[in-house]
């Protein structure tokens, strides 16, 4: 019997919630023995020029090793030129939180006194400390580069809503967040006799940060080696390695000691890149039966002080039309810097922002109608038949059920039941309002075409060993790869180890980002398995005396057999590997062809919001999300669990606030509103499994899925509650300050 | 986050605890659950030369009936307080303010006089023990006195202690069969109020509508005119200044407080 598809506890689980992960700061490599501490001063300004530093009072500190700044590195810039982040700032900082200077001492208790006693003059510069303010473009960030719009894609056509009965255009804020995973970054670098460096870091992806830490210290990828320990949430921000892993490196190397870093929680918030920053404008036209005619979507990407993700934008226009079949969609999008942290990929990056704009579009429309939003939904759909379906802006989308998704959900959770409870509230003018917001979406994931590799060897005791590039941290990977082989090759779970995030063990990799491990990296060692198993047959046709066509893999007790035959005796994986010998019985592959697939899903929300205080309370989310045949139920299930809970805080708590000046005010988890089990309900999951055809397993990605249907469903139903009395849009989070005030300017216009 | 070098003392007995106290004077802070101490200390806004750590302290823990006060040990802490017989019975507004403060974590290791003594606007017990019309016991080498919350807060984490006194003990009143509503507004159940009102009685205490928790004066004395809830609810916010934040304006807080103290006094007229 298949185990895919039942649920089968993480075999990660038992020593993560017992003795602990093994994460950066835990280690006790012999390598490491004498290893220094390490902090960087950061810039408390948020835009200024350097005009004066002075370590020499911190070099007397305590215990201090050494004091560098942008002075003593002598690395070559990083690769993004003259707006790239350099390694420490020289000459201007350009956001609150920038390296500035790296202490090393003896005893990282000895780090933070010392910092202080650094001595930096700065010469304040206007901030640009918004979308607005880079776009009017008064203060440069760059100013050689003559404007703060880094990149400018696609243009409208005039005539787009030409012959629409109804054309609306809002502007819509997909607020920056912050990923605030459970471990923050960390770094410990070790340099051999050889000159060659381990580095052991925090990432989602060790072969890319290889990659990096070598070209930014100069030296060849076959002088890093990238290990990855347990990692503690990334949530897209700890894709490769930030301009600290490269300076680590350089420093250890020019004290000729192994360096550790681990930045506190609070550095966490304003250095590690944020996520999101998008302010979008839609307009949309139709007709008054539903029809939607014409869409249009202009992203402003706030790309904070150094450019680094600039796919996020492209991204957000390529989804753009969401799960619709609009004859008309045109998108184009501009990437400004601003004085704040730098924005990078977080949980959906630039797909969420796309469902956001389109879904509350569908809303705005609707309302503006005086249709349901369901309905609306339902008349623009891309239909099944129409699969695979190219958008206008160029996806092409696999399979999909989109009006089936929405019609579970709203079965679920009983909407029309809802909808007459709303009725009567508002009837009876119920200072609790309900609302009910519904969201479909598609996603795309695997989208950057990059593969992954995957080994799989069978043992002499005949126990796998696999390798993956994937590189999981905390999604259940190991676990789901596991059951694939135990699957393909008969061969109990228990006998299976996956091995992962040391460049080492695994040379070529792209990582775990963009939902993509499970199709890539399973179909990888799916296919070595496969490869492992043709080999095999080989050798037991040897062996039995038969022809290998004639043979076949018991997988009920991992042994071989002549078909039909199985009295004409059989061979066990154990036995098989035990005589072939050590790496006879391995294949390396490259899964390269993945094209990339489309989950979806449709959620509903339900919200009340007590309209005297603003405050909204979530009551229920129902969710579908189809992302194809799922591996590991309970793996599935809590990847929809995270998204859900925090694609529902994007909407109605978290946001990272700056000031005018640019100053974080947001800059403690005091201030910054994570998202708590308190504020969530028990979630409401509906299956579906739609198959892709784009690789071996049929699966899609669920990474992201939940976070990206979740956000937009949560922020309709508070608009939805509402409305009734005469609020139209509110950007998130919609905090009970911003509901109350929405309702006060309501009643002034009424 | 990794706070100013610091020393640290161990008190085990009140005496002790005082005896370090006019040692080290203004140097000194006491350290009792830290769970407002330690993090102003790792953020480096707070930086005391000496760390008295009261916690061994045996003493200070009690909840006991004097006359017609209940008496409440200062080292008493949250999650004890909450489920106190004693406590539930005649302080019933205490104990339930007890129970919701910060998170579990919280609860089990701050106290009581930690939070009177760190006088924060925005914790929520000060305001319960001004509704409860308090009175604050405090020691120091010259002997005892006894401080009425009206008086004891004077600022934002300002009390009217000396750098030289402990607070012991919280004499509250009994309020045995008195009615009583509370209410907590926050983001998230873990935050800090953005408002709150706690009522005991006729009193009414406000949480962050200043930079001291305040008496809803004007509230109190219409309900003792015999207004109703609704009117008296409606001057809940006259002759107070609260603060003016981005998630909070001083207009929001001032309706917060009306619509909050109306439902604290329902509730309170409920629980009768």
């Amino acid at each position: 019997m298949s185990i895919s598809g039942t649920r089968v506890l993480r075999v990660e689980d038992h020593q993560l919630i017992t003795t602990g992960g093994t994460y950066v700061e835990d280690l006790r490599e012999d390598a490491l023995t004498g290893a220094v501490h390490a902090m960087f001063l950061r810039s408390p300004i948020a835009h200024a020029r350097i005009t004066s530093v002075d370590v020499s009072e911190a070099l007397t500190a305590p215990g201090v090793v050494a004091v560098y700044t942008a002075a003593d590195i002598d690395l070559a810039a990083g690769s993004a030129g003259p707006v790239g982040q350099p390694w420490l700032a020289d000459g201007v900082v350009r956001y609150v939180g920038e390296p500035v200077a790296l202490v090393l001492a003896e005893h990282p208790y000895q780090l933070a006194d010392a910092a202080e006693l650094i001595d930096i003059d700065y010469e304040p510069l206007t901030a640009v400390a918004s979308i607005d303010a880079a776009l009017a473009g008064e203060t440069l960030l760059f100013p050689d580069t003559g404007s703060n719009v880094m990149q400018a894609r696609g243009e409208f056509d005039e005539t787009a809503f030409d012959g629409c009965e109804v054309v609306l255009t809002r502007t819509i804020v997909n607020q920056r967040v912050a990923p605030a995973p459970l471990e923050v970054r960390g770094a410990a670098c070790a340099w051999d006799a050889n000159g060659r460096l381990t580095i052991w870091l925090s990432t989602q992806n060790a072969q890319i940060a290889r990659t990096i830490v070598a070209g930014g210290l100069g030296v060849g990828e076959d002088s890093v080696r990238v290990v990855t320990p347990d990692v503690g949430g990334g949530f897209g921000a700890k894709i490769g390695a930030d301009p600290e892993a490269v300076v680590l490196g350089w420093a250890a190397r020019r004290v000729e000691r192994p360096v550790r870093w681990t930045e506190t929680r609070s550095e966490n918030l304003t250095s590690m890149t944020h996520g999101r920053a998008q302010q979008n404008t839609v307009t949309i036209g139709g007709r008054r039966d539903g029809t939607v005619q014409a869409f249009r979507l202009d992203v402003v990407q706030d790309a904070g002080a150094y450019p680094r993700a600039m796919f996020l934008p492209t991204l957000t226009e390529l989804m753009a039309s969401g799960v619709y079949h609009f004859p008309k969609v045109e998108a184009a999008s501009r990437a400004v810097v601003t004085n704040t942290t730098p924005i990078a990929p977080y949980r959906g990056a630039g797909r969420p922002e796309a469902t956001a704009a389109i879904e509350r579009a569908m809303d705005l429309f609707a309302a503006e109608i005086g249709m349901d939003p369901a309905e609306v939904r339902r008349v623009n759909f891309v239909r099944p038949e129409e699969f695979p379906y190219e958008t206008p802006t160029g996806a092409v989308y696999d399979t999909g059920e989109y009006a089936g998704a929405l019609e579970r959900v709203l079965e679920a959770g009983g909407y029309q039941e809802l909808r007459a409870e709303q009725a009567r509230r508002r009837e009876g003018g119920d200072p609790v309002a309900l609302g009910l917001g519904i969201a479909t979406y598609v996603e795309i994931t695997g989208g950057d075409a990059g593969g992954e590799s995957g080994r799989v060897d069978i043992n002499p005791d005949g126990s796998v060993t696999a390798y993956t590039g994937s590189s999981p941290h905390g999604q259940g990977l190991d676990t789901s790869l596991a059951m694939l082989l135990s699957d393909r090759l008969g061969i109990p779970m228990d006998r299976i180890t996956v091995r992962h995030g040391d460049t080492d063990e695994v040379p070529k990799g792209i990582g775990t980002f963009g939902s993509r491990s499970l199709q890539l990296g399973g179909s990888a060692v799916r296919q070595a398995a496969d490869q492992v198993i043709d080999r095999a047959r080989e050798l037991v046709a040897d062996l039995l005396e038969a022809a290998p066509q004639d043979l076949e893999l018991n997988v009920e007790h991992g042994a071989w057999q002549v078909r039909g035959a199985p009295s004409s005796g059989s061979v066990t994986w154990a036995q098989l590997a035990g005589q072939a010998g050590a790496g006879t019985l391995s294949a390396d592959v490259w899964f390269g062809d993945g094209a990339p697939t489309f989950p979806f899903g449709a959620h509903l929300a339900v919200v009340e919001v007590d309209t005297l205080t603003g405050k909204v309370e979530l009551r229920r989310l129902i969710a579908a999300d189809d992302a194809g045949p799922v591996v590991n139920p309970l793996a599935f299930r809590g990847q929809r669990h995270g998204g859900l809970g925090q694609g529902a805080a994007q909407a109605l708590l978290e946001v990272m606030s700056y000031d005018p000046d640019g100053n974080p005010t947001t800059a403690t988890l005091a201030d910054y509103s994570f998202v708590t089990a308190t504020e969530l309900p028990d979630f409401e999951l509906v299956d579906m499994e739609t198959p892709t055809t784009r690789n071996l397993l049929g699966v899609k990605g669920i990474g992201e899925a939940a976070t990206i249907g979740s956000t937009p469903a949560v922020h309709n139903a508070v608009v939805d509650a509402v409305a009734h009395l005469g609020v139209s849009h509110l950007d998130m989070p919609t905090t009970p300050l911003r509901v109350w005030q929405a309702l006060a300017e309501a009643r002034k216009a009424n | 986050m990794i706070p100013v070098q610091f020393g640290y003392r161990r008190a085990s007995s009140v005496d002790e605890a005082l005896a370090l106290l006019a040692e080290h004077g203004d140097d000194a802070k006491l350290l009792a659950g830290g769970h407002s101490l330690l993090p102003l200390m790792k953020l480096r806004l707070a930086a005391p030369e000496v760390l008295v750590d009261i916690a061994p302290v045996e003493e200070l823990h009690h909840v006991r009936i004097d006359g017609e006060d209940v008496v409440i040990g200062a080292l008493a802490r949250y999650h004890d307080l909450q489920g106190d017989e004693v406590l539930r019975e005649h302080a019933p507004l205490l104990a339930h303010v007890a129970g919701v403060v910060g998170d579990q974590q919280v609860r089990h290791r701050g106290t009581i006089g930690g939070s009177i003594a760190h006088a924060d606007p925005a914790a929520d017990l000060p305001a319960a023990i001004l509704a409860s019309d308090a009175v604050l016991v405090a020691r120091g080498q010259e002997g005892e006195r006894r401080i009425p919350a009206a008086d004891f807060f004077l600022g934002p984490f300002t009390t009217s202690l000396t750098p030289e006194e402990l607070l012991t003990e919280i004499r509250v009143p009994r309020q045995t069969g008195l009615g009583w509503g509370f209410e907590k507004f926050t983001r998230r159940a873990i935050d800090w109020a953005i408002v709150g009102v706690a009522v005991s009685g006729k009193r009414v205490g406000l949480i962050n509508m200043g930079g001291t928790p305040v008496r809803a004066s004007a509230a109190e004395e219409a309900l003792a005119r015999g207004a109703s809830v609704a009117e008296a609810a409606e001057l809940a916010a006259e002759g107070t200044s609260p603060p003016d934040e981005p998630h909070a304006t001083t207009e929001y807080r001032r309706h917060l407080a009306r619509v909050l103290t109306a439902r604290a006094l329902e509730t309170s007229a409920g629980s009768r």
